[in-house]
């Protein structure tokens, strides 16, 4: 099979809750580089801390545990971690594993701080990473789960088309994006700024409300 | 807005800085003076000979805190900086603008127009607030001088022509500093810019805020991700932070000049706090800069409504604004860069 991208075509996964959040705040932080932390950032890598353990591997009561997997695809062009999959012993619908008797379907789990969201951000994110699993075990994933720090409870996510749809759109326009190295405009009217780490970087009121420059110059020069 | 951190600014000659845990600890004589958070502070300027210790420079570069050496006298020595970071397709753009004097010359133009604006302002409150005790005349003709400097600075096409009126308006303008200097004339006049060393009173003074300005600007353009070596009027010369000379041109009036006549007009400062020395070099005595340093963080502190961002701001962060506005603007957010414009 010949895949869409190479290896140094491939995003950081990770990216793709950011740019569902705002293009141009993930233009800023994979493009320009820049990254501000604030408490919501600090938290989520706190958690992520907490949670990351890649010599981790638990065998139970017929599941397995695997945390911190690398993933890719070459489909997607992305490459990333899992937080955590598990692999559920099903003799019918499974696949075989390195090293593993029997047969196995795996499940990704991702953890995140807070609560769950009204948006589909962090569905799309869980989605994404399936798509990785699928193409590196090929094998179809119907669903996974994400874990909230605050509620400490799983919601059950399925991947249908819809999601599945909206990852592969995201991820098009990621690349779309990167290639031409030009940082999107602000969103007008984003709520989300307020909470945005990287609000002072972005400027996101920076040719909005300002007429231009020369005309700010001229302002200046001409009273008196 | 980013919130404003402190700088350390260590004055005693004989200090050494080291690290414990995530703390900057100053030793005199090896024992212990002073310890701060370093997250709490955005850099450290330190005048000691000794230095500090290679963890403590190690941290800080790590952790984006300026560390930044000068002479007793207050001359640049060296800083520590960590690896390049940032954006490289900002800093391409940045040597391509560079290297291209049509692309130069606009934004050369807006910095200068803000250099003369803001001195225009220094001579026109001295106007408004001392009428009785300066030449009015000599101020006026002085402002309408490079009011009209302004006006023609516009129309400059090469980087030539814009380096000549900045020339004549500087020479202008420092022509009548004296005229703002009210109290202590005898230990504080003007009689033309000397730096190697500086060889009065006023020109130290004058010299060593000039070099704390700098190092917040160069410091701030790194935080952008722009390299502060590669300037768009300042041409590049190994060592010399030709950006940071750029952008310094907008608050020198601002920052450093008014405080310079404030802190002389308000006998904050006193000539019996210099010393020439046997070269004919001036010097500050320990007091003397530790009062200069004191006020210049003061003045940081201060908050103003940033013309062209129309957001509140402290003083201190001018230096950061102004470098973001020209990132944003060299990766084509703006149509031109927004310099300071004072009022």
């Amino acid at each position: 099979m010949i895949y869409k991208y190479k290896d140094e075509d491939l995003l950081a996964l990770s990216g793709i809750q950011h740019f569902a959040y705002c293009p141009r705040q993930w233009a800023l932080i994979h493009i320009e580089k820049q990254w501000i932390e604030n408490l919501h950032t600090v938290e989520g890598k706190q958690l992520h801390e907490r949670v990351d353990n890649p010599d981790f591997f638990e065998s139970r009561g017929g599941v397995l545990t695997a945390r911190s997997v690398p993933i890719s695809s070459y489909e997607l062009g992305f490459f990333g971690v899992a937080d955590l999959v598990e692999f559920y012993a099903d003799e019918k619908k499974g696949i075989t594993l390195n090293g593993r008797q029997g047969k196995w379907r795996p499940i990704p789990v991702e953890y995140k701080k807070g609560k769950p969201k009204k948006d589909i951000i962090d569905q799309v994110q869980l989605c994404a990473q399936a798509i990785c699993l699928e193409e590196m075990l090929s094998t179809t994933i119907e669903y996974g789960y994400l874990f909230y720090g605050k509620t400490k409870h799983r919601t059950k996510i399925v991947f249908g088309k819809q999601l599945r749809d909206e990852v592969v759109r995201l991820a098009e326009q990621m690349h779309s994006v990167f290639n031409k190295q030009i940082t999107p405009k602000p969103l007008t009217n984003n709520k989300g700024c307020k909470s945005c780490s990287l609000v002072n970087v972005c400027l996101p009121k920076l040719g909005t409300k300002q007429a231009g420059v020369n005309s700010y110059i001229k302002r200046y020069l001409g009273r008196e | 807005m980013k919130k404003l951190l402190n700088v350390l600014y260590v004055t005693t000659p004989e200090a050494y800085l080291s690290l414990d845990g995530e703390n900057v600890v100053v030793l005199i004589e090896g024992k212990e003076k002073f310890r701060l958070p370093i997250h709490t502070i955005e850099s450290i300027v330190c005048f000691g000979f000794l230095g500090a210790s290679p963890a403590l420079m190690g941290f800080c570069a790590k952790n984006g805190v300026g560390l930044c050496f000068v002479s007793p006298y207050g001359r640049f020595l060296a800083r520590v900086s960590g690896g390049v970071y940032g954006n490289v397709l900002l800093r391409k753009k940045q040597f391509r603008v560079s290297d291209s004097e049509a692309d130069c010359v606009p934004i050369a133009i807006n910095c200068i127009i803000a250099k003369l604006n803001n001195s225009r302002v220094v001579i026109e409150r001295a106007i408004r607030d001392h009428p009785g005790q300066v030449d009015v005349n000599a101020l006026k003709k002085a402002s309408t001088y490079i009011k009209n400097s302004t006006v023609q600075l516009q129309n400059c096409s090469s980087l030539e022509e814009i380096r000549g009126i900045e020339g004549d308006c500087a020479k202008i303008y420092f022509e009548v500093f004296d005229e703002l200097i009210l109290h202590s004339k005898d230990s504080f006049y003007m009689r033309g810019r000397n730096k190697r060393p500086p060889k009065d009173n006023l020109n130290a003074l004058l010299s060593f805020l000039y070099t704390l300005l700098a190092h917040d600007v160069q410091s701030a353009l790194e935080t952008v991700g722009l390299d502060p070596y590669v300037g768009f009027l300042h041409r590049e010369r190994p060592g010399r932070p030709s950006l940071a000379l750029d952008i310094m041109e907008e608050f020198r009036a601002f920052f450093v000049d008014r405080l310079v006549l404030s802190l002389i007009n308000r006998k904050q400062i006193t000539g019996k706090g210099f010393t020439v020395r046997e070269s004919g070099g001036v010097m500050m005595d320990a007091d003397t800069r530790k009062n200069v340093l004191m006020a210049w963080q003061k003045r940081k502190q201060e908050k103003i409504t940033h013309p062209f961002l129309n957001e509140k701001i402290s003083l201190g962060l001018l230096p950061y604004v102004q470098s973001l506005l020209l990132a944003r603007h060299l990766r084509g957010d703006l149509d031109a860069y927004p310099p300071f414009l004072w009022k």
